[in-house]
């Protein structure tokens, strides 16, 4: 578990973007879970990101799908049988809290619990890797621990977690790693060094 | 923790095809219904996209009818020939007798039947509601007319003309003539009416695939968000693109449906006076509508228009999207 940290510009969301394959690097070499990225085609793009899960500031669920069918997506994309994808969508969303809202609409619900939403959704697929892009910049420091903490525990579990965010505060409390970014070039290193990104 | 194979199963080739044909189908009925359910979700607008359809496939496959009846009524006239003889005024009706004997024996010819003078004039009187008209003339202006039927009962075109050849050569007849002149004008007009349908058909069918991949594309930005956020866990451009492709099939086959109603109602407002018209003439005619193949061949060539339309958009639009 490593943040990335730096001021707006500094380079977090495109370190984030070039992990994800969503811009490609021009200089260098990104190695992600012993894959090297300049080596994934546009057509294995695809098959690669399965192996991501994804929060963002904005959460971007689908206001027109419920609870269930918001987490689930990662599943039916990756092909999953029905039964498969009810046991892993109830199991997500039992850890993060929701279980009892799985049939509601996103926009019911409160900002956390939304982004908790987000959170199920990105470990639902059982993922190496979690980019979280800001995850808790809409909410209240209460809110935002209580996610950290959520993080933590998949941290625990086995995920690679690798969160950008501009609350030092923060992070600074939660003893990780962090890697601060200037114009795009690491500035500090910071933490704890027995955590193996 | 346990080493994920789980997610790399997929590009490990030792993942069994049954297993990934299993996934593949059930994805493919996962598109199948989504695709219905949202058309169902917007009721009023998809059914009037499929009503356009359903009018575009309607104009040609209705034209079609139309000449499918003419040419069914035309079948009917076009299979006897007949040539008219007029013989010159001053042949006597012994002479024509004589003349009508001789041709029947000529190679070639069936029957001949002698019309005389008298005959025709009386036929003319009793048909063309003339009859006042021709009792102001001094003396019969109709010829006598020999009419001859060849042996083939169908009508071949080039032994119909050595007849007619043969016939105009010999003195006592002034002109003769086949009386399928006027069918052949006749089909001539439908065949040009023809290439007209297939010509329409063809636009129509341009209209169909613009309104259907203009939906599709609407369909697309409209589901931008979700577009990037399935692009974002990995799916792949299949996976996409196979939800608008099933709606531009449901287009298709509504569409068809929608023509086919159309049909439907419009012939059975037809079938009446079509009965009345037929009466006149004593047939037995009635409306031929769309057979069994050829209402396959609507919902068919509905489906297809649909899937190309979308298929085309989807080509279009669905890469542009990437997530930022």
């Amino acid at each position: 578990m490593a943040f990335v940290t730096g001021r707006s510009g500094a380079g977090k969301s495109t370190l984030l973007r070039l992990i994800a394959l969503i811009e490609r690097h021009t200089r260098g070499q990104i190695i992600v879970n012993g894959q090297n990225l300049e080596r994934v085609r546009r057509k294995r793009v695809a098959l690669f990101r399965r192996n991501i899960g994804f929060m963002f500031q904005d959460h971007r669920l689908l206001n027109d799908r419920t609870v269930y069918d918001n987490v689930a997506l990662p599943l039916v994309i990756a092909g999953y049988r029905h039964q498969e994808v009810r046991k892993r969508v109830q199991a997500a969303l039992d850890k993060v809290g929701l279980l009892s809202k799985q049939n509601s609409l996103p926009i019911t619900l409160s900002g956390g619990e939304q982004q908790r939403v987000g959170i199920a959704r990105a470990v639902v697929h059982r993922p190496t890797l979690l980019l979280a892009d800001e995850p808790t910049g809409n909410l209240d420091p209460a809110l935002s621990w209580e996610i950290m903490k959520l993080f933590e525990q998949f941290n625990q579990v086995g995920v690679t977690i690798l969160i950008a965010s501009h609350d030092l505060e923060m992070i600074k409390r939660m003893r990780k790693r962090i890697i601060t970014l200037r114009e795009g070039r690491t500035l500090t290193h910071l933490g704890d060094h027995h955590e193996k990104k | 923790m346990k080493p994920v194979r789980s997610q790399t199963a997929e590009y490990d080739s030792k993942e069994n095809f049954q297993s990934l044909f299993e996934s593949w189908s059930l994805q493919h009925l996962q598109a199948f219904f989504f695709s219905l359910g949202q058309l169902c979700k917007n009721p009023v607008a998809s059914f009037l996209t499929a009503a356009v359809i359903g009018i575009s496939l309607a104009l040609p496959a209705g034209f079609f009818i139309i000449l499918e009846n003419t040419r069914y009524i035309t079948a009917g006239w076009e299979g006897s020939v007949e040539i008219t003889a007029f013989l010159k005024m001053d042949v006597d009706d012994a002479t024509a007798k004589k003349l009508a004997g001789k041709i029947s024996e000529m190679p070639g010819i069936g029957k001949v039947e002698l019309v005389t003078r008298e005959q025709a004039l009386e036929e003319y009187r009793q048909l063309s509601g003339f009859a006042k008209a021709l009792e102001a003339l001094d003396e019969n202006p109709l010829p006598s007319l020999l009419l001859i039927k060849p042996t083939h009962e169908e009508f071949v075109e080039k032994s119909a003309g050595e007849i007619l050849n043969k016939l105009k050569v010999i003195p006592e007849i002034e002109y003769a003539q086949y009386d399928q002149q006027w069918v052949k004008r006749l089909n001539a007009i439908i065949d040009i009416v023809k290439r007209i349908v297939v010509i329409l058909a063809v636009f129509l069918g341009l209209a169909v695939l613009i309104i259907i991949g203009n939906t599709i594309r609407m369909l697309i930005y409209h589901r931008r968000s979700e577009i990037e956020v399935a692009k974002l866990f990995g799916a792949t451009d299949g996976f996409i693109q196979r939800p608008f492709l099933y709606s531009g099939f449901w287009y298709g086959i509504f569409g068809g449906l929608i023509a086919w109603v159309l049909i439907t109602i419009s012939l059975l407002l037809l079938q009446a006076p079509a009965k009345g018209l037929a009466q006149l003439y004593a047939s037995d005619f009635s409306l031929i509508g769309l057979s069994l193949k050829e209402t396959l061949l609507l919902f068919l060539s509905g489906v297809l228009l649909g899937l190309i339309g979308s298929w085309i958009s989807v080509q279009r639009h669905l890469r542009a999207i990437e997530p930022a």
